[in-house]
């Protein structure tokens, strides 16, 4: 199989190189510079965006070393070293819970949004996905009580997920039909699945709790449809066994697109359109399946948020969330690839919940001036996410992706 | 398809054309006579009106005019529905609603920052420099115009502020676009991350939770002295900001330059072909600067505009998409400044009408504040056609 594949996929190349019309599109390039860059980068990239967000801390005045030592005793991480023990331990317990309870719904879009790279799209709509899932989940969950727990779960998180890979059909029909940029097409739906769940669970709004006339918020969820907590205590918020579909989640992607022919199909269009279809593939309709599946991981995070720990949405919480926007950066962190998304929204998890005002000691930082800390931080990684285009060219030169970048940029030179 | 395009004779090729946007203007017949000043309290004038609409549309459509068909098919159907819904309502409601004057005033009033925010954005991807980080700009100007403003006492000294976070913000992105090759969405994501840690870092460092003081001084109105309380025009423009007047003047001053002066020409150029621009002498990666840093000025006016006269205070990611929604218009009006105030004014409208729908229906407003990105949505999909975007837009350049 790999054999073959390296084979079709220089094929693939090969075509880029011959034909003079062949085009690579950018989140294609992007995609397929980002996951040569090994794990070197990454963590320079984390590294210096820390550096630059203790450097803002310093200069207003506070110490960078304990604000960071704070924010990490605040993520729980601490609790696998076996020298924390007693109170400290069990403290360390309850917070790493809540910082793999933010990591999982980050899993879901960082892949939600890689699994698009790889087919060469922009998916920005990851938050419009992550909005109609969760509305969609939180009806289903609130529905039907009654039903065993097991069935119940079942048709909460997959109606979430058809909700979600609707949703991003539509930018994936679009593209595939009228060749409308779905980088455009997936913020307007964002911005649409947001007003249409303000409108649902809003006042007077249709899906409105009818047990709490005056809030603004959805029915709660019934305990069949509670995803169980298999660590801590699920009446203090304990871990929801979400984290493990989002790992599952995580092996379904790799084997999709590594060991299965739409896989291979996908990674084919995103390597090159042109020479994809010359080989054959329909690539309208691998940008529709490409963008639905991308929305399904979408819509399946945020089932676990709201079957998981939240069990109600308040139209507020749909307006302020950004889970959805984090998964690009999740996603680009990690390199779209499996393993890379999962510790990238780990180290997202934890900077959210380490600069949560649950968890922040306020004497030692603000956390609401953490939690703009860590907005900097994500912006800092993305930024620098975006050239290591630089220090690939250092660390790779000539090889790969960069010749076929060099190829097209002499065609390109060439006037065309 | 192709038998579509033989039966159509090469002279006959704009008629299918003007039909479909005969049959756009139709819709909106359709559904205006049914509001005041007319007020046709019956929905049959509307429905014969509306279906020639869709009429027209069809045959648009099937003379190959497949967008703007479908676009007066669709508009035909929501002008029906819509006239059929302000018939069942009161005349009183419509009135309250439907109060032109106030209507345009509010209009104006939302179109402002995103007018300000699209021009910055057209002169930034015209170049070849897409700019998602517009929101993130207009956001830092939201911020650093209000804090200026309140530092300096002055609100022309808070906007030159603001201006210069926009263009130090700008400067970012531009340097990683166009001097690192950085992929531009992804680059500007960043900067819309970083502006919100930045202004909300700020804002919580400088004002806590308290939030910005009031007694700020703000940007002024403009009163006309004539028509300030002439009826219609007194209410809608007498007293509008100075910003909306300065965001509508950069109209035609924007079109002028970008068509008319040999500077225009040379940004366009950088945009569409830099290889050639470079040969010919042109300094690519320079104009490229330029752009970008102008278009951050812009946004950051905008942001300015919208803490600092239109609400009077800031709070944290104020701008709420509205940079996106600059970008929106970018694209509707077909990278054209003319073609984005068009598209600003039916967004303003569109929110100005959701902020007088709550006397009516308050989930009938929410769903108003959605209207924009639908027809965003609609119009990149159908109605404006395929727009095309600068040819190099989003390449970076790399010289000889």
């Amino acid at each position: 199989m790999s054999t073959l594949e390296e084979q079709t996929q220089g094929d693939v190349l090969a075509g880029e190189e011959d034909g003079g019309s062949a085009s690579l599109t950018t989140p294609a390039r992007l995609g397929a510079y980002v996951r040569r860059g090994g794990v070197i980068v990454p963590i320079l990239t984390t590294l210096i965006a820390f550096i630059a967000g203790g450097l803002v801390v310093l200069v207003t005045g506070h110490d960078p070393f304990s604000t960071y030592k704070a924010i990490f005793d605040g993520t729980g991480l601490q609790w696998v070293f076996p020298w924390v023990t007693g109170s400290a331990r069990s403290t360390a317990a309850f917070n790493l819970q809540q910082t793999l309870i933010a990591t999982t719904p980050l899993i879901l879009v960082g892949l939600a949004v890689a699994f698009a790279f790889r087919a060469g799209l922009f998916n920005i709509g990851g938050q419009g996905q992550y909005t109609v899932g969760g509305i969609v989940a939180v009806w289903l969950g609130s529905s039907f009580a009654g039903l065993p727990p097991v069935l119940h779960i079942t048709v909460a998180v997959v109606g979430a997920a058809l909700a979600g890979a609707v949703w991003a059909g539509i930018a994936g029909a679009l593209k595939a039909s009228l060749g409308v940029n779905e980088v455009i097409s997936t913020i307007m739906l964002n911005w649409i699945a947001i007003w249409a769940g303000v409108y649902l669970f809003g006042l007077g709004g249709p899906l409105q709790d009818a047990h709490q006339p005056s809030v603004p918020t959805s029915s709660s969820v019934s305990a069949s449809a509670k995803l169980p907590v298999f660590w801590g205590n699920a009446q203090l918020q304990g871990l929801h066994i979400g984290l493990f579909i989002a790992l599952a989640a995580a092996v379904v992607f790799w084997v999709l697109l590594n060991r299965t022919r739409l896989g291979y199909e996908v990674r084919a269009v995103g390597l090159n359109p042109d020479a994809a279809s010359y080989a054959g593939m329909s690539v309208a309709r691998n940008y529709f399946r490409a963008m639905a599946i991308c929305g399904a991981f979408a819509g399946i995070a945020a089932a676990m948020d709201i079957l998981g720990w939240k069990f109600s949405l308040f139209t507020n919480d749909i307006q302020a969330s950004s889970v959805g926007f984090l998964g690009i950066a999740v996603a680009l962190l990690g390199r779209n690839t499996a393993i890379g998304t999962v510790l990238a929204a780990l180290l997202f998890g934890a900077l959210q919940t380490g600069t949560s005002d649950r968890f922040l000691d306020p004497s030692v930082f603000n956390p609401n001036l953490a939690s703009n800390l860590t907005w900097m931080i994500q912006g800092l990684i993305v930024l620098l996410v975006s050239t290591d285009v630089i220090a690939l060219k250092v660390l790779h030169s000539g090889r790969g992706v960069s010749l076929v970048f060099k190829r097209r940029a002499a065609r390109e030179e060439a006037g065309r | 398809m192709s038998v579509g395009a033989i039966a159509v004779a090469p002279g006959r090729v704009g008629a299918p054309r003007h039909l479909g946007i005969a049959g756009l203007i139709l819709a909106v017949v359709a559904w205006v006579i049914t509001l005041p000043p007319m007020l046709v309290r019956t929905a049959v004038p509307s429905a014969i009106i509306g279906v020639l609409a869709m009429l027209a549309g069809a045959i648009a459509f099937v003379g190959d005019e497949r967008r703007l068909g479908s676009g007066a098919i669709g508009l035909g159907l929501l002008a029906i529905a819509g006239a059929t819904g302000n018939t069942n309502s009161s005349v009183a409601h419509l009135k309250v609603v439907f109060t032109w004057s106030i209507l345009v005033a509010a209009m104006l009033r939302y179109a402002t920052p995103l007018l300000l925010a699209a021009l910055g954005g057209i002169i930034s991807e015209r170049s070849g420099v897409i700019n998602i980080g517009l929101e993130g700009m207009m956001l830092m100007g939201a911020f650093f115009g209000i804090w200026g403003a309140d530092v300096l006492h002055s609100w022309v000294l808070g906007c030159l502020v603001a201006i210069a976070s926009g263009a130090l913000l700008a400067l970012v992105h531009a340097w990683f676009s166009i001097h690192l090759r950085a992929n531009q969405v992804v680059s500007g994501t960043g900067i819309n991350f970083l502006a919100l840690g930045i202004t909300g870092y700020f804002f919580i460092a400088d004002y806590g939770s308290n939030g910005t003081p009031s007694g700020i001084s703000q940007v002024p109105g403009v009163k006309l002295p004539l028509i300030q309380h002439v009826g219609f025009f007194g209410g809608a423009i007498g007293n509008a900001n100075l910003l909306t007047w300065i965001a509508l003047l950069l109209v035609p001053a924007l079109t002028v330059f970008l068509f008319r002066t040999r500077w225009g020409l040379r940004l366009r150029a950088v945009g569409e072909k830099p290889r050639a621009a470079d040969t010919v002498g042109l300094p690519v990666l320079r104009t490229r600067y330029f752009a970008v840093v102008a278009s951050g000025m812009l946004a950051a006016l905008g942001g300015a505009y919208l803490s600092d006269a239109f609400v009077g205070s800031f709070n944290q990611n104020m701008t709420e998409g509205r940079g996106f929604i600059a970008l929106a218009a970018v694209i509707f009006g077909k990278w054209r400044p003319v073609g984005a105030l068009i598209a600003v004014l039916l967004f303003g409208f569109a929110s100005a009408l959701g902020d007088r729908l709550p006397t009516f229906s308050q989930s009938a407003a929410t769903l108003f504040q959605a209207l924009p990105y639908v027809l965003t949505l609609i119009a990149v999909a159908g109605v404006v056609g395929r727009s095309r975007a600068p040819a190099s837009v989003g390449i970076p350049y790399v010289k000889e």
